[in-house]
């Protein structure tokens, strides 16, 4: 759901490229508090993994395809504020050098997909895995988490086109949740296998809030 | 991580966007469906604010479709890879 340029007003993407420095701004100072060593080269890591992943569109329904979006897999692994900082790397690159996402745009596309969808994603996981515990935990709550991250950026991104004047509220929120909702199966889906692999091989590799 | 461990995620990263990535649907994302469903795609199809190296995914000037694709999903496999590390490793203090 990467938006082009001429989907938003500047209503809309000023204010929205004002949160996502802001906010980008507010993550890296967090982070830097959290981040231990062995997590630097997951950051490139998992970078390297969503951009490749974000490629690898999957058809859902008719004439429609899906991606990973991957903000819940790397806030699972990062934690959520070097987690938004890497799906803001990708989605940067994705504008700058792929025309994928407009660069007028791309402070909405991170506050939808980094901000919204990793950390609003992560809050989600974290409430589930708590509940749940252990692996089971991990697991349950990343793939709850994933679709609803997928969920909630495709309704934020419905927000922005309405407030734009672009489509109202009341078609663009049904039609974009709609079939967000499929390819949300499709990032839970690809989360938890890729989760599944990291607590067989790796599970050091998943971020713990309290150490 | 360990330095064969980092290169092998980055190696199964690389194969993914070299390999896998020319065979993936082509049918158009959620958002660009929607927008043909609700008549709004038009207005996405202006010339972009700033132009692209690397347009659409495809090396410019390569004409065999699966290595255009394939070369462009290598190249920004790497660029996100360096800057994210690199991000990481100026954050860390």
């Amino acid at each position: 759901m990467h938006i082009p340029d001429g989907f938003l007003a500047a209503n809309t993407w000023v204010p929205a490229w004002v949160i996502s420095v802001g906010g980008l701004g507010y993550c890296i100072k967090r982070a830097s508090e959290a981040l231990k060593d062995k997590m630097v080269p997951l950051m490139g890591v998992m970078a390297a993994f969503i951009f490749a992943a974000q490629m690898l569109n999957f058809p859902v329904a008719a004439g429609t395809s899906g991606h990973l979006l991957g903000g819940v897999l790397a806030a699972v692994l990062l934690g959520p504020y070097a987690g938004a900082v890497v799906i803001a790397v990708v989605l940067a690159v994705q504008c700058l050098v792929f025309q994928d996402g407009g660069l007028t745009a791309l402070g909405a596309n991170i506050l939808n997909m980094s901000f919204i969808g990793t950390m609003g994603g992560y809050i989600i996981y974290s409430l589930i895995r708590k509940a749940i515990g252990d692996n089971k935990g991990i697991l349950m709550g990343a793939a709850i988490a994933a679709w609803v991250s997928v969920v909630l950026a495709s309704s934020a991104c419905a927000i922005e086109l309405a407030v734009s004047g672009t489509s109202p509220l009341k078609i663009a929120l049904p039609a974009m949740v709609l079939v967000h909702m499929l390819i949300g199966i499709g990032e839970a889906i690809i989360s938890v296998l890729i989760l599944s692999f990291v607590l067989k091989t790796r599970p050091d590799l998943i971020y713990n809030k309290e150490v | 991580m360990h330095k064969k461990e980092i290169l092998l995620w980055l190696a199964a990263a690389l194969i993914l966007a070299f390999f896998v990535s020319p065979f993936a649907a082509s049918s158009p994302d959620g958002l660009e469906k929607v927008a043909d469903d609700k008549g709004f795609l038009e207005k996405g199809e202006t010339e972009p604010v700033v132009s692209s190296p690397v347009p659409d995914y495809a090396w410019p000037g390569i004409k065999n479709e699966g290595m255009a694709t394939g070369l462009a999903g290598i190249f920004g496999t790497l660029v996100v890879f360096g800057l994210a590390y690199g991000i990481g490793a100026m954050t860390k203090r």
